[in-house]
C-alpha cells in the first residue's frame, strides 16, 4: 500500500513538474518575443488574443498540424529518434531540480552530476539530427553543435566544482542550504569567477546567442534542424526551451539560492520570510531568462573557432583557477 | 608501407557547399558553390543570373522616356539614385540642362536614397553578423524617409520621380519640414547604432581583419563607392564628375585604411552623416523656380525621326523639343556617363543612332562588379565569414543580374 502512494506521489509530482514546465516553455516563447520586440521598437505578437496572449497557443496547434517531412535521402530511423532524444534528455533533468524546499522528484545525492550527465546527452539528439538528415547544413550544424557542447561542458562543469566544493555536496537541495547557511546567502558572491563562466557556458550549452552558430540562421539556414518540418521541429524547440529553463534553474540552486533568500535580507525586513520559496525561486528563473532574452536582442554572433578559442583558452583556464582557489580557501581559511 | 596505403586511403575531400540561389543570407539570389575544407573556404565561385530580366533589351524598344521605370527595377532599394543616374546621362545625350531647383530637389532624393540604401545595408549586414536589433531600429528610420517619398510622389519604392530634364512634381513645403527634421534627428540614430556595435568585441572580432583588398587590387578589380573608399582610394564620381547640385554643396568623402569589413563598415556609417550634411544644406540653398527644363522630351516623344511637321501642334507646349520635323531626335553617337549610387558607381553607356530609342543601353552596375571580387576576398576565409562578405561588398541582384 505504501508503495502505491509511493508512486501515485511520485507520478502526480511528473504530472505537475511536466505540466508546468510545458505551459513555461510556452509563455517563455511569448515573452521572449514581447520583450526583445520591446527592445527593438515593435510590438512583437498582438494578433491572438489579447495582447497576443494566445499565440503560444497558436503555434502549437499550427505545429501540430502541419506535414510531417523526411527528406527522401534520409536515415530514416536515426532522422525520428534523434528529436527524441533531444527532449528526453531536456526533461530527464527536471527530475532532479529542487523547486522548493522539499519538493523534488527524485532527491538523488550526485543530482548536479546527474544534471550534467543528462544535459549533455542531447549533443547526440543534434548530431545524430545532423548526419540523419543528409543535407549539407544540417550535417555543419550538428559537427558545430557536438564541437561546441563538448568544449563547454568542461568548462561548465568545472565552474560548478567550486560550488560543490563549497557546499560540500552534490545534492541540489544541500547545495541551496547550504548557501542559506552561508553569510552573504548566495554562492554567486564568493564563487564571482565560477559564476561568470557558469552564465558564459550555460549560454552556449543551450545553443543561445551570441553562441548559437549550430542554427545561426544566416550561414546555415537553421544548422542541424533545417530539415525538420511540423512536430519533430516543435520538439528541438522544446528542447532547447527546457534546457534554456533547466539551465535558469541551476543558476539559480547553486549560485543565487535557489528558494530561498540571504539570511540578511530577512533580518532587515522581516516580512520576506513569509514569501513563499517557489515565489523566489521563479523570480530567480525569470531574470536570468530575462538576461537571456536581453543578450539575444544586444550581441552580434561569434565565428566558429573564435567561440573554441573562447571555450578553451578563456573559460576553462578560469574555471581552473576558481577551483583552487576555492580549495585553497576551503583548506586553510 | 601498410600505414602508407591506409594514409592514402583516407585522404579528405573538400566538401562542396552550395550556397542560394536560396539562402536567407544572399541578399536575393546569388548563388555561390563554396569548396570547403572543415568549415575554411577554399575556393568560392559567385554565379549570377537568376534575376536577369533583360532590362537593357528592354530599354532598347523604348523610347528614353518610358524606359524610366525599368531604371527603378535595378536596384530596387534605391531606386531614387538610379532614376537620376539615367536622367542625368540622357540629359548629357540630349544637351538638356534641369532647372536649379529640379538639380536640387534631385539630389534632396538622391541623398535620402543613399541613406534609406545604407541604413538596409547596416540592417542586414549586422542581422547576418548576428545582431538582430540594429535592423529594426534602421527600419525604423528608412520607414520615415520612405514615408516621404510617399508623401511627395505617391510611390514608396518604385518612384520614377525623376524626369529627363528635372522631376515630375514639385516638393511641398511639409516635406521640406519633415525631411529638416529627420535632418535633425538622424544623427542621434546614426549614434544609437554605433552603441550597439561600433565598439562590440564581438562586432570587432567579426569585421576586423576579414576580407582584407589592398587599394591597388580594389582598383583593379573595379569597386567602387563605399566598397573601393574603405580600401583608402578617394574616388567618388560625386567629387570627380559633379553632376545636379554636387558643386554647389560641401562635404567630405569618407576613406577607411585597411579595406576591411570593418572599415567598409566605418565609410558607410559615416557617408550617412555626410548625406545628411548634403540634405540640410540643399534644404537651406534650395531656390525657387521651375522643375522642368522647358525643352525637356515629354511622354509622346516619337521613337523614329519624321520628316513632317504633324498639323495638329496642340501638344506643342509639351516641350516636344527635338522638333517633330527633325531627322535626327537624339545626337548620334555613344558615351558614358556615371553617377554615384549607394552601392558605388553606376554608370549608363548609351549608344544613340538619332532615334527616339537608345541603339544599344549598357549598365554598369556596382553589384554585378563588386560580385565579380567575391572568390578574391572569400578566399581562406570561414563559412560564417563569407556571409559577412557578401554583405560588405552590398550587392542588390536586381542590379547585378539586370
Amino acid at each position: 500500500m505504501d508503495f502505491v502512494i509511493t508512486l501515485a506521489i511520485i507520478v502526480i509530482k511528473i504530472a505537475v513538474v511536466f505540466g508546468a514546465v510545458l505551459f513555461h516553455v510556452a509563455y517563455a516563447t511569448y515573452f521572449e518575443r514581447k520583450i526583445i520586440g520591446r527592445m527593438q521598437a515593435r510590438y512583437g505578437p498582438m494578433e491572438v488574443g489579447p495582447h497576443g496572449l494566445l499565440q503560444p497557443f497558436a503555434d502549437m496547434i499550427k505545429l501540430f498540424f502541419k506535414e510531417d517531412i523526411a527528406p527522401a535521402s534520409a536515415d530514416r530511423p536515426l532522422f525520428y529518434i534523434a528529436p527524441a532524444i533531444v527532449v528526453i534528455s531536456a526533461m530527464t533533468a527536471l527530475s532532479v531540480l529542487p523547486f522548493f524546499d522539499r519538493f523534488v522528484i527524485a532527491d538523488i545525492d550526485i543530482g548536479l552530476l546527474f544534471l550534467l550527465v543528462i544535459t549533455s546527452l542531447s549533443v547526440y539528439g543534434i548530431v545524430i539530427a545532423g548526419w540523419a538528415s543528409n543535407s549539407k547544413y544540417s550535417f555543419l550544424g550538428g559537427l558545430r553543435s557536438a564541437a561546441q557542447l563538448i568544449s563547454y561542458e568542461i568548462a561548465m562543469g568545472l565552474s560548478l566544482v567550486g560550488v560543490m566544493l563549497m557546499a560540500g555536496s552534490l545534492n541540489l537541495s544541500d547545495i541551496v542550504r547550504a548557501q542559506h547557511q552561508h553569510p552573504l546567502g548566495m554562492f554567486a558572491f564568493p564563487q564571482f569567477l565560477g559564476f561568470f563562466v557558469f552564465v558564459v557556458a550555460a549560454f552556449a550549452e543551450t545553443n543561445r546567442a551570441p553562441f548559437d552558430l549550430p542554427e545561426a540562421e544566416s550561414e546555415l539556414v537553421a544548422g542541424y534542424f533545417t530539415e525538420y518540418s511540423g512536430f519533430r521541429f516543435a520538439f528541438f524547440f522544446l528542447g532547447e526551451y527546457v534546457a534554456m529553463l533547466t539551465m535558469s534553474a541551476v543558476a539559480a540552486l547553486c549560485f543565487l539560492g535557489g528558494w530561498t533568500i540571504p539570511m540578511f535580507m530577512t533580518n532587515a525586513m522581516p516580512f520576506l520570510s513569509y514569501v513563499p520559496g517557489i515565489i523566489w525561486f521563479l523570480v530567480k528563473v525569470y531574470a536570468f531568462m530575462f538576461f537571456y532574452y536581453w543578450i539575444r536582442a544586444t550581441l552580434p554572433r561569434y565565428r566558429y573557432d573564435q567561440l573554441m578559442a573562447i571555450g578553451w583558452k578563456v573559460l576553462m583556464p578560469l574555471a581552473f583557477v576558481n577551483v583552487l582557489i576555492t580549495a585553497f580557501a576551503k583548506r586553510w581559511l | 608501407m601498410e600505414q602508407m596505403e591506409i594514409e592514402k586511403d583516407l585522404q579528405t575531400r573538400e566538401l562542396t557547399l552550395n550556397m542560394g540561389p536560396q539562402h536567407p543570407a544572399t541578399h536575393g539570389v546569388l548563388r555561390l558553390v563554396l569548396e570547403l575544407d572543415g568549415e575554411t573556404v577554399i575556393k568560392c565561385t559567385p554565379h549570377v543570373g537568376y534575376l536577369h530580366r533583360g532590362t537593357e533589351k528592354l530599354s532598347e524598344n523604348r523610347t528614353y522616356i518610358y524606359a524610366l521605370p525599368l531604371m527603378d527595377r535595378l536596384d530596387y532599394i534605391s531606386s531614387m539614385s538610379n532614376d537620376v543616374g539615367y536622367c542625368v546621362a540622357v540629359e548629357r545625350l540630349f544637351g538638356i540642362e534641369a532647372p536649379e531647383r529640379a538639380k536640387y530637389i534631385r539630389t534632396i532624393m538622391s541623398e535620402m536614397t543613399r541613406i534609406s540604401s545604407h541604413i538596409i545595408w547596416l540592417a542586414t549586414h549586422a542581422l547576418d553578423i548576428g545582431a538582430m536589433t540594429v535592423f529594426l531600429y534602421s527600419f525604423r528610420e528608412r520607414e520615415w524617409l520612405i514615408d516621404l517619398f510617399e508623401m511627395t510622389c505617391g510611390a514608396r519604392l518604385t518612384v520614377s520621380y525623376p524626369r529627363i530634364g528635372g522631376v515630375r512634381c514639385d516638393v511641398s513645403r511639409e516635406f521640406l519640414d519633415s525631411l529638416y527634421k529627420f535632418t535633425e534627428e538622424f544623427p542621434k540614430r546614426i549614434e544609437e547604432y554605433e552603441t550597439l556595435i561600433d565598439q562590440n568585441r564581438i562586432w570587432l572580432q567579426r569585421t576586423k581583419g576579414i576580407g582584407v583588398i589592398s587599394a591597388r587590387d580594389a582598383v583593379h578589380c573595379g569597386l567602387t563607392g563605399p566598397t573601393l573608399r574603405g580600401s583608402g582610394v578617394s574616388y567618388d564620381v560625386r567629387k570627380h564628375e559633379p553632376y545636379d547640385a554636387y558643386p554647389f554643396v560641401d562635404f567630405e568623402v569618407p576613406v577607411g585604411e585597411n579595406g576591411d569589413v570593418y572599415d567598409r563598415y566605418r565609410c558607410r556609417m559615416e557617408e550617412l552623416r555626410q548625406s545628411n550634411r548634403i540634405i540640410r544644406q540643399c534644404i537651406e540653398k534650395m531656390p525657387d523656380g521651375h522643375i522642368l527644363a522647358d525643352d525637356a522630351p515629354d511622354l509622346d516623344m516619337p521613337p523614329e525621326g519624321r520628316k513632317r511637321l504633324i498639323p495638329d501642334m496642340s501638344l506643342s507646349h509639351a516641350c516636344i523639343s527635338l522638333s517633330d520635323e527633325c531627322e535626327h531626335i537624339t545626337p548620334a553617337g555613344e558615351f558614358y556617363s556615371p553617377t554615384e549610387v549607394p552601392k558605388g558607381e553606376l554608370g549608363f553607356y548609351i549608344v544613340s543612332d538619332g532615334s527616339g530609342m537608345p541603339y544599344r543601353m549598357r549598365f554598369r552596375s556596382p553589384s554585378f562588379v563588386h560580385a565579380s571580387a567575391l572568390p578574391r576576398l572569400c578566399k581562406g576565409h570561414m563559412v560564417a565569414d563569407v556571409i559577412a562578405l557578401i554583405g560588405t561588398i552590398d550587392i542588390v541582384l536586381g542590379e547585378c543580374d539586370r
